[in-house]
C-alpha cells in the first residue's frame, strides 16, 4: 500500500504546486500574501493535526512552538546570516528539540491535564520575550530581512516569491507527513491512540510514541513560524499569544481533525473567512463597531455550522459529497481515514453520538482499506 | 426518528449560527459616513495624480485596535478621526476630494497588522498610511511601507523610533514623544519636589523605559529611591506597590496605561501608602481612569469615587484640555462629534483623533492640487503649522518627531487643569526645558484648515 499511494500524493502535491504557481501569477499582490499565509497555516496545522487526531494528544501550546521557530529565525538571521533554507532547518530542530522535552511531560498527562499543560506553555512561552529584552527585543520585537532572489529580477513581486517559498515549505510538509502517517510510525500512533494497553501489549513503546508525536509536531509549528517570521518581517511576542494556538487547533478541528486535506480547508477558512468578512461588512456601510466583529462572529459562525453540519469537519462533508456520487473518496490521501471501506453512509454520521463512536472505533489499522485498492 | 433527528440538525445549526451571529454584533455602533461635498471651485483640473488618488477622492487606510486587549478606549480614535474627514468632506473637501478612511482591525497583533496593512497597500491601494496604532504592532508594517515608498504618517505611538528619516523616510510620528515626555515632567518633579524622595513606577517596554530616560535627564539621582517596574500582563503589583511604600518616596512618577496607573492607586490605598502621582499624558486619561478605578474597586468589594481619587494626579498634555470649553479647537472637536460620532464619548481619545485628521488634511493641502505620494513627504518635511497642538511640530527633512512640547496639568473633580505655561524641549539629554514662546494658534473658523 505505500508503495502505491507515495505516487498518488505526490501527484497531488505537484498538481497543487502547479495551481498555487498559477494562482500566484494570475492573483493581485495582497492575494500572494494571503497564499504565503495559507501556507504557513497549513504547515502548523498539518503538524497539529497529526498530534491530535493521530496519536490522540491535545496541545493548546503549538502557538508557543511558533514562536521559538520564529525566533530561532530572526536570531540566526541577524547575528549568523545563513540562507534561508538552513534556516528553516535550524529552526525545525530548535523547535524539535523543545517538543521532546515538552512531550517528555506531555507523555504522563491525559485528557485535561495535558490540555492544561499545554495551554501553560501557550500562554507563558511568548512572555520570556519581554523577559530578555536585550536578546529578544522585547515588546518590539526583532526585524527579520528576506529579500527576493536576485535571478528573478528587481520588479518580481516579493509576495509572489513568498507565496512560492511558504507553499513549497507547506506541500513538502504535507507530503512527509502523508508518508509518516503510513508508515509503522503512523500505525503506532493510531495504536496508542485507540487504547494504550492494547498498543502496549502489542510491542508499541507507548511513551515513545508520544513523545514522537509531539517532536513532528513541534518541528512543523517550527518551520510554521520561520515562514511567518520571513513574511511578516517582525518576530513580536504580540503575534503569538495563546488566541493563535487555538486557532490552529480550531482550523484543525474545522477541517477534519487527523486528516491532512482537512488542514488545508481549515487553513482556507482561518485565513480568508476574516478577510472576506471585513470586506463585506466594510463595503455594506455597516458601522465601524459593528463590522469590526463581523469576522469575529463569522469565524464562530463558521464553526458551529461546521461542528453540527459535518462533526468530521470540511474533509468529513467532502468524503460524504464524494460518497454520495458515487465516487471513490481520496482515502489513500489521509492517513488517519475513518470511514469503513464499503460503507459510504459512514462518511455522514447521523448523529453526535455516532460520530463519536466513529472517531473511538477506529481500529488500530484497518486492514479492510487494502481490499478497496 | 433517525431520519427526522438527521434533519433536524441543519435546522438547529442555523437557528444557533443567527444567535450567535447577532450576539457577536452587540458592540454599539457609531456612525461615520461621508457627507455629500462641496463642488470644487479650482481652475486646475483633478487628476488620479496617484495610487489612492482620483479625481474626486483620496484613500487612506489605517490599522487600528477596534477588537482585542488595546480597544477600550484606542477603538475611538479612528471613528473620530473619520467624523472630522466626515466634516471636512461636507464642507469642500481637499481640493474638493473626498478624503476616504479606510481602517482595518488588527486586534493589536502584530502578524495581523502586516495582513492588513499588506491589504491596504497592495490590494485597496491606498495613497497613505495614516495614524496605525500601536508601537509593536506598527513596527511591523514600518519597513514594508517604506520599501513600497508609501508615506507612513501621523502614526499613533510615541516611540522615538518613528523618527528616523534615514532609515524610514516615508515615516512620521504624531504625539510628543515619551523621551520629551519624561524630561518635561522630570523637570517639574525637580523644580517643585527639589530634596524630596522620588520613586519610579514604569512599564518594563520602550514606552516606560524611554519615559524614564527623560525623567533621569531631568531628576538628579540621588534624589530617586526606589524604581519599580510592572509588564502588562501581571496585574499583582503587590510586591511594587510595598517596594515604594518601604523606599519612603513622597512622589512616584508613573509611565504606566491606565489600568495600571488606576492599580497603583488602588494598591496603594490598601497599603495606606497615598504619595503625590506624577503620571504620563498616556496613563491619566481623567474619564477612562476614574472608571477603571471604579471598576476595580467594585471587584475587589469596595465603592469608590473615582473622580476623588483622580483629584491631584499630575501629569502633561500636548492637545488643548477637554475641560477648556473657550478653547477653539475644542469648541470645534466638540461641534464635530456631536454631528458625526455623538455615540463615542467625548473624550481625550475622541480630541486625539480628530486633532490628527487635522493634521493629515493640513498636509494634504500642503502637498498640492494633484499630489504624488513624494509630495506628501516633502510637504511634511518642509514643516506643519501647530494647529491644535500647544506647542510646535519637530518636522523638517531631518527630524521626523511629532509634538515638541506640552504643558503640566493637574486633575481635578475628574477635569485636567493646566497649570504653568507649556514647555518644549529635545530627545537629547543634555537639551534644556524651556517655556514655549511660540502663540498657540486659533481654530479656522470654518473648521478646516486654510490651504
Amino acid at each position: 500500500m505505500t508503495m502505491r499511494s507515495l505516487p498518488r500524493v505526490l501527484g497531488a502535491a505537484l498538481a497543487t504546486a502547479a495551481v498555487v504557481a498559477i494562482l500566484s501569477v494570475k492573483l493581485n499582490a495582497f492575494q500572494d500574501y494571503q497564499i504565503a499565509e495559507i501556507a504557513v497555516e497549513v504547515t502548523a496545522v498539518a503538524g497539529l493535526t497529526v498530534l491530535t487526531g493521530l496519536s490522540g494528544q491535545i496541545s493548546l501550546g503549538n502557538g508557543a512552538f511558533m514562536a521559538i521557530g520564529a525566533y530561532t529565525t530572526a536570531l540566526v538571521l541577524l547575528h549568523l546570516g545563513w540562507p534561508f533554507i538552513t534556516v528553516l532547518v535550524v529552526a525545525a530542530a530548535v523547535t524539535a528539540v523543545a517538543g521532546a522535552i515538552v512531550g517528555v511531560a506531555a507523555a504522563r498527562l491525559h485528557g485535561p491535564y495535558l490540555a492544561g499543560a499545554t495551554l501553560m506553555l501557550g500562554v507563558a512561552l511568548p512572555s520570556v520575550a519581554y523577559i530578555y529584552p536585550g536578546v529578544f527585543g522585547g515588546d518590539q520585537g526583532l526585524n527579520v530581512v528576506f529579500t527576493t532572489p536576485g535571478f528573478l529580477g528587481v520588479n518580481f513581486p516579493p509576495t509572489r516569491w513568498q507565496a512560492w517559498v511558504s507553499s513549497a515549505v507547506a506541500l513538502v510538509t504535507l507530503v512527509l507527513l502523508a508518508n509518516l502517517g503510513r508508515s509503522r510510525v503512523g500505525r503506532n500512533w493510531r495504536a496508542v491512540r485507540d487504547d494504550e494497553v492494547a498498543a502496549a501489549l502489542a510491542g508499541v513503546n507507548v511513551a515513545r510514541a508520544r513523545i514522537l508525536a509531539f517532536v513532528v509536531s513541534a518541528a512543523c509549528a517550527g518551520m510554521a513560524g520561520a515562514l511567518l517570521a520571513i513574511i511578516t518581517g517582525l518576530v513580536a511576542p504580540g503575534a503569538f499569544t495563546i488566541t493563535l494556538s487555538i486557532a490552529l487547533l480550531t482550523a484543525a478541528v474545522i477541517g477534519g481533525l487527523g486528516t491532512l486535506p482537512g488542514a488545508v480547508w481549515g487553513s482556507l477558512v482561518i485565513v480568508l473567512v476574516p478577510t472576506y468578512a471585513t470586506d463585506v461588512a466594510t463595503s455594506h456601510g455597516l458601522s465601524a463597531a459593528v463590522a469590526a466583529n463581523i469576522p469575529v462572529a463569522a469565524y464562530g459562525v463558521v464553526l458551529i455550522l461546521v461542528m453540527l453540519i459535518f462533526p468530521q469537519g470540511i474533509q468529513g462533508g467532502v468524503r460524504w459529497l464524494l460518497g454520495l456520487l458515487g465516487l471513490p473518496a481520496a482515502r489513500t490521501w489521509h492517513p488517519a481515514s475513518r470511514l469503513e471501506a464499503g460503507s459510504p453512509a459512514g462518511g455522514a454520521p447521523a448523529s453526535q453520538q455516532e460520530a463519536l463512536l466513529t472517531q473511538r472505533g477506529d481500529p488500530p489499522e484497518p486492514h479492510k482499506k487494502e481490499g478497496t485498492q | 426518528m433517525k431520519r427526522s433527528h438527521r434533519l433536524r440538525m441543519p435546522a438547529v445549526a442555523a437557528v444557533s449560527a443567527a444567535a450567535l451571529a447577532v450576539a457577536a454584533c452587540s458592540t454599539s455602533g457609531s456612525s461615520s459616513s461621508s457627507a455629500p461635498s462641496a463642488a470644487a471651485s479650482s481652475s486646475v483640473a483633478l487628476t488620479a495624480s496617484a495610487p489612492g488618488i482620483t479625481a474626486t477622492t483620496i484613500t487612506v487606510g489605517s490599522h487600528q485596535p477596534l477588537t482585542g486587549p488595546a480597544a477600550p478606549g484606542y477603538s475611538e480614535i479612528a471613528p473620530a478621526s473619520a467624523a472630522y474627514f466626515a466634516y471636512v468632506n461636507a464642507h469642500g473637501g481637499v481640493y474638493g476630494r473626498k478624503v476616504v478612511y479606510k481602517y482595518l482591525d488588527d486586534a493589536y497583533n502584530p502578524a495581523t497588522t502586516a495582513s492588513v496593512v499588506r491589504q491596504l497597500v497592495l490590494q485597496d491601494n491606498v495613497y497613505a498610511l495614516f495614524n496605525g496604532l500601536g508601537t509593536p504592532t506598527h513596527l511591523a508594517a514600518v519597513s514594508f511601507l517604506n520599501a513600497q515608498k508609501v508615506p507612513d504618517v501621523f502614526v499613533a505611538s510615541g516611540c522615538d523610533c518613528w523618527n528616523q528619516p534615514s532609515t524610514y523616510p516615508e515615516t512620521f510620528g504624531y504625539q510628543l514623544d515619551y523621551i520629551r515626555e519624561g524630561k518635561i515632567l522630570g523637570h517639574y518633579v525637580a523644580t517643585h519636589f527639589a530634596g524630596q524622595k522620588i520613586a519610579y513606577f514604569y512599564q518594563d517596554d520602550e514606552f516606560g523605559m524611554d519615559g524614564v530616560k527623560g525623567l533621569d535627564a531631568e531628576i538628579p539621582h540621588s534624589m530617586v529611591v526606589s524604581r519599580q517596574t510592572y509588564v502588562p500582563t501581571n496585574v499583582n503589583i503587590g510586591p511594587q506597590v510595598a517596594a515604594l511604600r518601604a523606599s519612603g518616596a513622597q512622589e512616584v512618577v508613573a509611565f504606566s496605561i491606565p489600568a495600571f496607573t488606576a492599580l497603583l492607586k488602588l494598591y496603594g490605598l490598601k497599603v495606606g501608602y497615598n504619595p503625590t502621582l506624577v503620571v504620563s499624558n498616556v496613563g491619566t486619561d481623567p474619564i477612562t481612569l476614574s472608571g477603571l478605578l471604579e471598576t476595580y474597586a467594585k471587584q475587589g468589594g469596595a465603592t469608590v469615587n473615582g473622580n476623588q481619587l483622580t483629584a491631584g494626579i499630575i501629569t502633561d498634555g500636548y492637545l488643548p484640555t477637554l475641560g477648556d470649553t473657550s478653547n477653539s479647537w475644542i469648541t470645534l472637536f466638540k461641534k464635530v462629534h456631536d454631528q458625526y460620532d455623538a455615540k463615542a464619548p467625548f473624550d481625550g481619545n475622541v480630541v486625539y483623533g480628530e486633532a490628527v485628521a487635522y493634521a493629515f488634511v493640513q498636509a494634504m493641502l500642503k502637498a498640492g492640487k494633484n499630489p504624488t505620494r513624494a509630495d506628501l513627504v516633502s510637504a511634511i518635511n518642509s514643516g506643519l503649522p501647530q494647529g491644535p497642538l500647544v506647542a510646535p511640530y519637530a518636522y523638517g527633512s531631518a527630524n521626523h518627531a511629532g509634538a515638541t512640547g506640552a504643558y503640566i496639568g493637574i486633575i481635578k473633580n475628574g477635569v485636567l487643569v493646566k497649570e504653568g505655561p507649556v514647555l518644549t524641549t529635545d530627545t537629547s539629554t543634555s537639551g534644556p526645558v524651556t517655556t514655549s514662546t511660540a502663540a498657540p494658534q486659533q481654530a479656522p473658523a470654518s473648521g478646516v484648515p486654510a490651504p
